[in-house]
This record gives C-alpha cells, structure tokens and sequence, in this order.
C-alpha cells in the first residue's frame, strides 16, 4: 500500500549533502507510509529527527536521498494542505486570539482572496472553530491574557481553520501541565473522530501515543530511522479510563522496552 | 493609600530637577564660584530673560534642522533596515561597512559636508541625518532577524511568499524595535545638528553658545544648553508618547512599576 504520506528510503543532513560528514545526518534510510485518515505517533529519543520528518513530509525540507510523498505527489515545496500546531503557541502578540485564527484565511488561496468581502463568515467559522475546543467568547482576548493550555487550544485552531488534509504535531503538549495535557487528547481525539482528517503527531509521551494513535513507530537515536510500528487495536472511541488497562498498560510497556533500546 | 505611589511617580522628575537646581545654587554660593566659571541657576535665568528672542529663534532652527535630518533618518533607517532583514546577502554585504562608517565621529565628516554644500542649514541637517540612522537599521533588522523559525514554519506550510512573512509577521515585529529606536535616534539627530551648528553655522543654538563663549558671556552659553536640555526632553518625550500608542501590546510587564 502506498498511503496518504509516504517516506521511501529518506536520509536528511543539515547543511545538504554537499556538507559531507560536516552536516549533521539527521535522518538516514527512513521509510514509513500512513493511510488516509489515519492517526499515527512518531516517539523516539530526543535530537533523533522527528522534527526533521515533519519538515520533511510538510516541504519545509528536503531530503538528499529518497523520496517524500504526500497525496500521491513528490514534495518538491511547501505542502500547502498542511496545519502544524507546536510545542510552543507562536501567536502572534498583537492579534487577538480570533485576529490570530484569521492569519492562515489571510495566506492560504482561495481564501486570501476572499477574506475582505467574506470576513462575517471567516470570523463564524473561527468561532465555531474556537467554540469546539471550549474556547466561546475568548476571541477578542490577547495571547497573553489565555492560560498556556488555551494558547495551545488557539494553535491547534490555527492549524485547523483553514480545513486542511493533515494535521502536523510536534510535542503541542509538552509544555502542559498532566491535567491540561489530558483535557487537550480529548480535544485532539474529537477533532480526529469528527473530521476524518489525517493526523501525524509526534511526541516523547508513550501514554499520549498510544491513547491517540492507530499506529505508533518508533524512531532510533539520530541518524533517525524507524525501528519498530505497533498497531494500536484500542476500540474508539477512547475514553479516558482505557488509559488504566492492563492491555495499555502492557503496549506502553513494549513501547517503552524499544526506546531504551533505542537510546542504547 | 492607593494613589500615592502613581502621584510620588507624576512628582518625582519635578522634585529631582529642583533639588538639582537648590544643590546647583547653593554650591556656587557656598564657595563662591565666579561667575563666568560656572553661573548659578538664577543668572543662567536671566540670562535667558534677557537674551530670550535669539535663544528662541535659534532653538528653532536647531529644531528644524534636527526634525529634518531625523526625518531623513527615519525614511532611510527603515528601508535599509528591511532590505538587511529580507536578505542575508545584502546583509552580509552592508553590515560591515555600516559599522565602520558608525564608527566614524561624525564632527570629522562636517568639514567634508561644509567643502560639498557650504557653510549653514545643509552640514547641519547632514550630520543629524547620518548620526541617527544606525540605531534605527539596526533595530528593524533585529526586528526582523529574531522572527520564530516555528512562526516562519507555519506560514510557509500554507504557502505564504517571503513578502506574506514579512508583512504579516516580520514587519508588525519589528515596529517595538523601531518605535524604540526612535527615542536614541531623535537625541543623536539633536547632537548632530548642534555639532555641526557650533562648526559651521551662522544660525542655531550650537553658533549660538559658540558666539556667546567669544565673548565670554558665560551665562548665555548656559542658557543655551538649558535651552537644548529642554528641546532634547520635550522630543524624546513625544517618541516616547508615539512609542506607547502605536506598539502597547508590546509593553505589559510590571517590572519596575514602584
Ligand atoms: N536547522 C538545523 N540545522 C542544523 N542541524 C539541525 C537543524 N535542526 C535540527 N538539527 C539537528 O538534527 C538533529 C535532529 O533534530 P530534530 O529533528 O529537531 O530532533 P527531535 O525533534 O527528534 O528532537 C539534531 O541533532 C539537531 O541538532
Ligand atoms: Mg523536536
């Protein structure tokens, strides 16, 4: 099966290729292929290239050997049917959390063009939006005055207004608080279930991953590669409680026992 | 209780400036300090009184020459600062030759200015211009150079051009940083054009206090530094102003606050 996104034998240096042994080989002879609609994890210790593979899959990067797949297409430039949410917020400080959500309408075509005529029904859609991850009425606030947890809310927003067709984790839930972190799963979960959209998040939480995804692979320590992929047969929807079974418990476990012999 | 540390606050410049005049007075009277070595603040006063109309008309065209020259400053500050932010070779092109030309002191450059454009308003406004433009490129671009790569990430994933960037997050940026510079900028220009006034002018305050030191009236030479302390405060206090309205969101901390 060729999937949705496709990684076929990938090394990435930094530097390009022309860096020799002076770049730094982040990821070397990478494959890995997630289906339509799937949601899969990428875990790995940390500095192994899992930011480096969402480049890659987003065009961000480009890799110098293999080939990168996305929607049937080779990446030669930035994807465009991408969202990507980071361990960091990046609102912009002076919009308001709506103005904020607005900023992807303003570039992504056909929307940019339309945003100024059309602007009472974007500013619906981004509080529908905001609305569905418990965010009602906090669109006229600054970044600033949000609850970190809420600034992460208003990313994950970011990424998704604009409907795309994949949707780019990196660690969005590593600054949180366990509480805070649990709600936003829920959160992530949902969006999942409702809008069949494509989701790959990385993430060096192993109950994260395996309370998230169908499927999780797990990376070695840099140059990165895929050393080993579990099925998750979790029945959804997933609730909360799942994560106190023995039968997660025992799939964290073997996780667990790939990324101690991966940090080796 | 509430509104006595904000009125301490409001007082405060006001309270500092009389006891600096008291304490000034006081030692020149206490040692009997002559008077065309340091004046007391009561004769560099009448000083002014008396000499008022051409201590105003003169801070005038020092005024005049310095908002030109800043305003020139600010027009090439700016483009100079975006072209560095947008690209790294012309960055790495200008940079150096930038700091070298800052390096310069200026009063050498005047004579230069004086052979090209003649002796008067010109030199003048060219030297206001050309000390205060560094700090403005230099803030934009950093402005511009400290944007989050993560930011950059997100908005060239949906595909944005170098000039989206700029315009959506680059530019909104760098305007603290501008705004901020334009309060160092505005006292450079002020140095600039009393420099190459005191040089190279028949006009201004800067010949001013150089036509007064020729004839020994030290108190006029001290009426115009007054004169140009009160300009200096009253421009940066307007940057100031500017640089609250057009960039609150950039100042929230309490840091300092009593
Ligand atoms: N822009 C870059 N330039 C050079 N080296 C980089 C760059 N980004 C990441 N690296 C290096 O590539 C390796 C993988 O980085 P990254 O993909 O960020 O790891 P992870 O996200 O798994 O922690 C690290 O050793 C890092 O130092
Ligand atoms: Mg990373």
């Amino acid at each position: 099966m060729s999937g949705f996104i496709a990684l076929d034998g990938v090394s990435h240096r930094y530097g390009g290729i022309q860096a020799g042994p002076e770049g730094i080989l982040a990821i070397q002879d990478l494959t890995l292929s997630v289906g339509r609609g799937e949601f899969a994890a990428v875990v790995g210790p940390s500095g192994c290239g899992k930011s480096t593979l969402m480049k890659l899959v987003t065009g961000l990067q480009f890799p110098f050997a293999g080939h990168v797949m996305v929607a049937g297409e080779e990446v030669r430039q930035p994807v465009k049917i991408a969202g990507m949410a980071f361990q960091a917020p990046t609102l912009l400080p002076w919009r308001t959390t709506l103005e904020n959500l607005l900023l992807p309408l303003e570039i992504v075509r056909p929307h940019r063009g339309e945003i100024r005529r059309n602007r009472a029904a974007y500013v619906e859609r981004a509080e529908k939006l905001l609305a569905s991850v418990g965010l009602d009425g906090f669109g006229s606030k600054y970044p600033w005055q949000l609850s970190g947890g809420m600034q992460q809310r208003t990313s994950l927003c970011r990424a998704l207004i604009h409907e795309p067709q994949l949707l780019m984790l990196d660690e969005p839930f590593g600054a949180l608080d366990a509480f805070t972190r649990e709600e936003l799963w829920c959160v992530i979960r949902d969006l999942h279930a409702v809008r069949g959209i494509t989701i790959i998040l990385v993430t060096h939480d192993l109950r994260e991953a395996v309370f998230l995804a169908d499927r999780v692979f797990v990376m070695s320590a840099r140059p990165g590669r895929i050393l080993a992929e579990r099925k998750i047969d979790l029945p959804r929807p997933r609730d909360l409680e799942v994560t106190f079974s023995t039968e997660f418990q025992d799939i964290v476990h073997e996780l667990r026992g790939h990324i101690v012999k991966a940090r080796q | 209780m509430n509104s006595s540390p904000t009125l301490m606050i409001r007082l405060a410049p006001w309270l500092f400036t009389v006891a600096l005049l008291l304490l000034w007075e006081f030692v020149c009277r206490a040692f009997n300090i002559p008077e065309f070595f340091l004046p007391t603040p009561m004769a560099v006063a009448r000083a002014t009184y008396e000499f008022w109309p051409a201590i105003y008309r003169n801070s005038w065209i020092t005024l005049q020459t310095t908002l030109i020259g800043f305003g020139l400053a600010v027009g090439f500050g700016l483009f100079l600062g975006l072209a560095i932010g947008w690209s790294r070779t012309i960055y790495a092109g200008i940079y150096p030759l930038m700091i070298g030309f800052n390096a310069i002191p200026k009063v050498a450059v005047v004579p230069i200015l004086v052979l090209w454009f003649g002796i008067g308003f010109m030199p003048a406004v060219l030297t206001a211009f050309l000390i205060s433009f560094f700090p403005i490129v230099v803030n934009v671009a950093t402005g511009l150079a400290t944007i989050e790569p993560e930011m950059e990430d997100v908005l060239k994933a949906l595909g944005a051009s170098k000039l989206d960037i700029m315009r959506k997050v680059g530019i909104p940026r760098s305007l603290p940083y501008f705004f901020g510079s334009l309060k160092i900028a505005i006292t450079l220009a002020f140095v600039g054009s009393v420099i190459s006034e005191s040089i190279a002018s028949n006009y201004g305050i800067g010949n001013l206090m150089l036509q007064a030191q020729a004839q020994f009236q030290v108190p006029l030479i001290f009426a115009g530094l007054v004169a140009l302390a009160v300009e200096g405060i009253v421009m940066y206090w307007v940057m100031a102003l500017l640089e609250q309205r057009m960039t609150g969101w950039a100042q929230r901390s309490g840091f300092a606050q009593t």
